[in-house]
């Protein structure tokens, strides 16, 4: 009798070579490439010549200052709000919790547009009200305080998150053996709840950090008409001018970020580590305490914070896109939709963004699920000692700020691909393979939980019933995995359709995207046509984190990055 | 179908100890072995290799004449043709009980009118008709039990394998899907490995019990012959509730002790003329009685019809003995041991 033997493993021989190969192409390669093109600048003594560049100097110490302050107003809102909305009994938490968290999913340059549109004399908004400052005056925001401000504004949710993970995440016997103990709210707070969620307020800290460090779009907007550089905003500039030793010049500085990104990373990890304290007793969000006669003044702190923080910019955004033409005023008999025709049926510009940035964020999300199915698939079910090797290739691209990844690309596709001789470069390819690589993690993260969740029974036992690879994937695996990796396909789509930081360096004449287009829109000075676009992305936004929301009951926990 | 058998199996997953070492063991035709053993034993890692989930690090598997898994490689599970219910039972919750059942019909290719008939016959068997259309999520316990060996039932598989199918189910249901499984044996006919950690469980189901401990292969044999006849302490230690003493005994004296042969041990105590030997005392062998060793009480355990003694020897080891009458902890009584067994 003929015996069939293979080697004792449940995926296809192919399965991890590949899942390698997209890894090393799209995560490893881009990044290998930038460190070889920093230190050959490096070698070649082009290092000197940045070192004395006081505008380096400025940029480097813009970047740092701006992310400093933006940390600490993150640090005050995003605790102000972690605190109130899980440890206190505050009324209307979802909707509290889902409209603080909408800024996270906003693009920046969004935010920093609906501020403009919020302040400064020619704001729609307050020519309406009667409020606006007279003509001539300064923009307020055109500054590093107003980068700083909505460097604040934009990452709050970020520390609001991690910080809500370490509270929800405290042993309730030990706050109620505390108060059995004879101490009072304020002593459980200072004493046990503070200490116990210290760690999750650094590593929320770090991350907002971080992001003010990557941030492109704020300073791209509030920066660059007051001649305001940051780092990201410092390599556009001088990419777009494109003058010999670019290529050098542009690796050292993303590497300068990539430096300062890891050092804040490496603090948020240590902060973190070994901080599980749901293993020592039963945790829950049940700890509430009573504001009693503060609850009024608590909920309309929130309420007003919110107020300023999203509603005023989004209605001053909505009223510069009503405006009949630029500068007019708004009043309910002039306000016209001509700005919205203006972008969806006349002007070209918008048009091919908006079908190229639908098709980058389709290809992506779709692209980025079979490539993330297959993905989790070998990390989780293989036993492969590279697995975590893996996995850190894959991570690294999502934790670096976006502008690193760009420039990246710029330098692997500057020149012809070898072997095949073509160039991607100016393409609209160059930013789907940027995406691919900034967003793998992205995406990749909800199938992961879901197949961790998976019982390996399952799958077992329909390997016993006969089924092979495909078959169980088809029958019994992707059925299983569906709500998350429908999760991941929203999720990417969502980043993808909006991003800025990577396609502002990647696009070129045709290639727009809509993040393009609105930073193009307001650079050229048409601020009524960037603000319907925004509009818009902001409807976009909220629909889809609303579709997340609903099927956030079907999902693995973790799965929607803003609940938890 | 044909005989299982397994050569000097062993798998290494490189810790520094073999999960399982040198395990030879063949399971005949129709038979129903138990793997027994405590936990972490290997006897998961054993029935796994089976299944072709696991590779052997050395050995080989055979069934009959056909080679499933050897040096040169190991046919994967889906070509196997064996079934296994999973101690989660691995019920796929996204498809109706009559839709898991069918699903190896399905995978080999059966449809209309004769893959309908054959679900039929196998939620028949388990008596689960009424159930076809419901999610796994909706039945109870024992009802996703049988859902799991239903399945096994319909492709008629060469060997059943069940791993701990019963550890998630309270002991009233223990005993009637006990009884299930004795019905599916019998009616299947199929080769069926079955692993626990129950003794009872083991006894009560299987033609043969082969006993594990730190992954070797103890003792292989039937169950009165593993229960009369039990080799070295793990094995004896894991089969009925006895207590082991160690006593001088002549090693060449015959294993089975009567109560004249028992008191000559406790009396060689005294003078150690032989080397220490395991005894195993089964509680119902010890029997109260005013000729016997003087015993301390040491604690009593009411167990509904009847008491649980703990009994404290002389030298201080410990017996294991009932009493139909209440008895103080602490109290002195004699004992007589009837018989006892040399392991």
């Amino acid at each position: 009798m003929p015996v069939l033997l293979v080697k004792a493993n449940s995926q296809p021989r192919w399965l991890f070579p590949f899942v390698t190969a997209v890894a090393f192409t799209f995560c490893a390669v881009p990044l290998l490439r930038l460190l070889q093109a920093g230190l050959a600048s490096i070698v070649k003594g082009d290092a000197a010549r940045i070192v004395l560049d006081p505008g380096v100097w400025t940029a480097a110490y813009n970047s740092l200052s701006t992310s400093f302050l933006g940390m600490i107003v993150s640090v005050l809102i995003g605790s102000f709000f972690a605190l109130a909305l899980t440890l206190a009994d505050i009324r209307g938490k979802w909707l509290l919790s889902f409209l603080f968290m909408l800024p996270t999913m906003i693009p920046p340059q969004v935010t920093a547009l609906s501020w403009v549109g919020m302040s400064g004399p020619s704001s729609p908004l307050l020519k309406a009200l009667g409020l606006a400052p007279p003509l001539g005056s300064p923009q307020p925001l055109y500054s590093t305080a107003g980068i700083a401000l909505l460097f604040g504004v934009q990452h709050a949710p970020l520390v609001y998150l991690t910080l809500r993970a370490g509270l929800l995440a405290l042993p309730r016997d030990g706050i109620e053996a505390a108060r059995l103990s004879g101490a009072s709210s304020m002593r459980v707070l200072t004493d046990i709840i503070l200490p116990l969620s210290l760690p999750g307020l650094i590593a929320g800290a770090a991350i907002a950090f971080v992001s003010g460090i990557g941030n492109f779009g704020i300073p791209a907007i509030l920066g660059i008409p007051a001649s305001i550089y940051t780092l990201p905003t410092l390599i556009y500039s001088r990419l777009a001018s494109f003058g010999s030793g670019t290529f050098g010049e542009i690796a050292i500085l993303s590497g300068m970020i990539a430096v300062i990104a890891v050092g804040g990373i490496s603090i948020q990890e240590r902060a973190l580590r070994g901080r599980d304290y749901r293993v020592i007793g039963l945790s829950g969000g049940a700890a509430t305490f009573r504001l009693g006669v503060l609850r009024p003044f608590v909920e309309a702190a929130l309420w007003l914070l919110l107020f300023i923080m999203l509603i005023a910019p989004f209605l001053a955004l909505l009223a510069a896109s009503l405006v009949p033409a630029y500068g007019v005023g708004l009043s309910f008999k002039s306000a016209s939709f001509s700005a919205y025709e203006e972008i969806l049926f006349r002007q070209t510009v918008t048009r091919t963004a908006f079908s190229n940035s639908l098709f980058l964020a389709t290809t992506t999300s779709l692209g980025l699920l079979v490539i993330g199915v297959l993905t989790a698939y070998a990390l989780t079910r293989g036993m492969n000692r590279f697995a975590a090797l893996l996995s850190v290739m894959i991570e690294i691209p999502y934790a670096l700020p976006g502008i690193v990844i760009s420039v990246a690309f710029v330098l692997v596709f500057a020149a012809p691909m070898p072997v095949i001789g073509v160039t991607i470069y100016g393409t609209i390819w160059i930013i789907l393979a940027a995406y691919f690589s900034s967003f793998l993690a992205v995406g990749l993260k909800p199938i992961i939980s879901a197949f961790r969740q998976l019982d390996p029974a399952l799958e077992e036992s329909a390997r016993l019933s006969g089924a092979g690879f495909y078959r169980r994937l088809a029958d019994i695996i992707v059925p299983l995995i569906a709500p998350a990796a429908g999760a991941s396909v929203i999720l990417v789509f969502l980043i993808s359709c909006n991003e800025l930081t990577v396609s502002a360096l990647l696009w070129s004449v045709g290639t727009q995207t809509l993040g393009v287009a609105i930073y193009n829109l307001d650079d050229s000075g048409s601020y009524d046509l960037a603000a319907a676009l925004s509009v818009l992305v902001v409807a976009m936004v909220a629909t889809l984190m609303l579709l997340l929301e609903f099927m956030a009951i079907r999902l693995p926990r973790g799965v929607v990055p803003w609940r938890n | 179908m044909a005989k299982l058998i397994l050569r000097e199996l062993l798998k290494d997953y490189g810790t520094g100890k073999p999960a399982v070492s040198d395990l030879s063991l063949e399971v005949r035709e129709g038979g129903f072995l138990a793997l027994l053993g405590p936990s972490g034993c290997g006897k998961t890692t054993v029935l796994r290799m089976i299944a072709g989930f696991e590779a052997p690090s050395g050995g080989s598997i055979l069934l009959g004449e056909r080679l499933l898994a050897g040096a040169s490689g190991i046919v994967p599970p889906e070509r196997r043709n064996m079934a296994m219910v999973f101690q989660s039972y691995a019920l796929w919750p996204h498809m109706s009980v009559a839709d898991n059942v069918g699903y190896p019909l399905k995978v080999r290719g059966f449809s209309g009118e004769r893959y309908r008939e054959k679900v039929y016959e196998a939620l028949a068997a388990v008596r689960l008709e009424p159930y076809a259309d419901r999610r796994p999520a909706d039945l109870s316990g024992g009802q996703r039990q049988r859902v799991a060996l239903a399945r096994c039932l319909v492709t008629d598989p060469d060997v059943v394998l069940l791993d701990e199918p019963l550890a998630n189910l309270d002991r009233h249901l223990r005993q009637e899907m006990e009884e299930t499984f004795r019905e599916f044996h019998a009616r299947s006919g199929a080769t069926m490995v079955y692993v626990t950690h129950d003794q009872s469980e083991a006894m009560a189901l299987a033609t043969d019990v082969a006993v594990m401990s730190e992954g070797r292969l103890l003792q292989v044999a039937s169950p009165a012959e593993i229960y009369a006849r039990p080799e070295g302490r793990p094995v004896g230690s894991l089969i009925g509730q006895g207590a082991i003493l160690s006593l001088p005994y002549d090693p060449g004296a015959p294993r089975a002790l009567d109560w004249p042969a028992m008191k000559a041990a406790f009396a060689a105590l005294q003078t150690d003329q032989h080397p220490r030997a395991d005894i195993l005392v089964r509680p119902q062998d010890v029997h109260i009685d005013t000729d016997g060793l003087a015993v301390t009480v040491e604690s009593v355990t009411f167990e509904g019809e009847r008491y649980a003694l703990r009994l404290r020897l002389a030298d201080g080891q410990m017996l294991r003995s009932h009493s139909c009458a209440p008895v103080r902890p602490q109290e002195r009584l004699n004992v007589v041991i009837r018989s006892s067994w040399r392991l």
